[in-house]
């Protein structure tokens, strides 16, 4: 369930997802009952379960606890203030994709939540009509023509196309928790956020426990149909039955 | 005697022609305030009563529903390979399936608010999206959007999309890789098994 959403951006474990690229470079495309969007269901399915193991006995009850203990306004200036730091990156990319006036409301967000908002701590801007955008390098890529280059499953980061990886790599580059110093309190935070992230999603466990006939499968397709409504800004063309 | 029939009849006639001239996103609008209006009020529904919940989604949501076009539009390219009866059967299950399962989110149910994007339709339309957006306190809205088409008098929808996932669409996979491995009766079986095991669990549920 981790990631389920693709919004995790936490990268606890890059280390992990190396040695993920060198097992898949070992066991190549697999095109067993061949999922044209799927190319390499094997080794995703086992990075799933292992996945699933980890989630089960370490990040989702972490996220549980969290989710108890923290009263709603702290959780909502922890999301808010990762969402702030978040912005300076998405107007880049919605500058890549062409979108100056998104930019320019990404930017005016940052200027308005660091300052009024208290170091992010409060969406000042949402309450003044400036709408959050969802972006990243992954889509950047998308709208410049690249294909997703086939769907894989991570540990810890959850579901990524190829595309997606690689633009992840580059979000985790450009990204100011990363660079906060010193290591220790970079770690916190990284940690923190990653627990923001999945005790977000909670509410989404059950409904995919009980809805869906493979786990697997279901939140595949729910990442791929996501995707596809992110890149063309919850306007995607519609597809013929 | 004759007169008052006639009367009767005519304001029948006035209530069913208001009725279809309903447009989808007024439709969407009543509904939704309707079944939040009700679960603010109940207690129950709240604390996750879920056998409740069920209840007024069956009172208040299903009838603007069309279960056998979502079935369809679920099972894609196999659908003209079932026979009527098998087609029905999948559309009954189908559709405990999602109602279980998605009414269980109403539980959850704590001051969201819902915004209703302008809608506009063209003349003699019959296949319209209507968008929402549900807007919670601490974090980011979600998208949620009701495609309807308009059968006879009425719209129905057959389709869901949150956050750009499509309830229906999402389970064409799934439902294919059931019915390579087991036909058409394969894919019914996995269902009534299914809906069978979240039976189970919410008699359990109930007893605690």
């Amino acid at each position: 369930m981790t990631g389920m959403l693709g919004a995790l951006k936490s990268g606890a474990c890059r280390g992990l997802l190396a040695g993920g690229f060198l097992a898949l470079a070992l066991s190549g495309p697999v095109m067993a009952e061949g999922n044209p969007r799927d190319p390499y269901e094997g080794f995703n399915r086992a990075m799933f379960s292992a996945n699933e193991v980890v989630d089960q006995y370490a990040a989702k009850p972490v996220a549980q606890v969290y989710d108890k203990l923290t009263p709603l306004p702290v959780k909502a200036g922890v999301g808010n203030f990762f969402g702030n730091v978040g912005d300076l990156w998405i107007g880049v990319n919605s500058a890549l994709q062409g979108k100056f006036s998104d930019a320019g409301v990404d930017i005016g967000r940052l200027l308005i939540n660091s300052t009024i908002g208290i170091f992010g701590l409060f969406d000042v801007a949402s309450e003044l009509g400036l709408e959050k955008h969802e972006e990243d390098f992954g889509q950047s890529m998308a709208v410049w023509g690249a294909g997703d280059g086939g769907y894989l499953f991570w540990p810890i980061i959850g579901p990524r196309t190829a595309r997606d990886t690689a633009g992840w790599f580059v979000d985790s580059y450009a990204d100011p928790v990363w660079r906060v110093r010193p290591i220790p309190v970079r770690n916190s935070l990284v940690a923190l956020r990653f627990v923001d992230i999945r005790a977000s999603l909670l509410p989404a466990d059950k409904v995919v426990e009980e809805a869906a006939l493979d786990k697997y499968a279901y939140i595949r397709d729910a990442y791929l149909q996501r995707r596809r409504n992110q890149i063309y800004d919850g306007r995607p063309p519609r597809l013929d039955d | 005697m004759m007169k008052k029939l006639i009367t009767f009849l005519f304001a029948g006639f006035l209530a069913a022609s208001a009725c279809a001239q309903e447009t989808p996103d007024v439709l969407i609008q009543q509904v939704t305030e309707d079944v939040l209006d009700i679960i603010r009020k109940d207690k129950d529904i709240q604390s996750g009563n879920t056998q409740k919940v069920i209840d007024l989604v069956d009172k208040k949501v299903l009838p603007h529903f069309n279960f056998q076009r979502m079935t369809a539009l679920a099972v894609g390219k196999d659908w003209k390979k079932a026979t009527p009866p098998q087609q029905q059967q999948l559309t009954q299950e189908f559709k405990t399936l999602l109602v279980r399962t998605y009414s269980n989110a109403l539980t959850g149910y704590k001051n969201q608010k819902v915004v209703y994007k302008p809608f506009k339709m063209n003349a003699g339309e019959t296949d319209v999206l209507v968008r929402t957006e549900v807007l919670q306190p601490g974090s980011k809205p979600v998208q949620l959007d009701y495609s309807l088409e308009k059968i006879e008098a009425a719209w129905k929808v057959y389709d869901v999309t949150i956050a750009g996932i499509s309830l229906v669409t999402n389970y064409r996979d799934q439902f294919g890789q059931e019915v390579r491995n087991g036909g058409i009766d394969g894919l019914i079986a996995t269902l009534v098994n299914k809906n069978k095991s979240l039976e189970s669990n919410l008699a359990k549920a109930e007893k605690k």
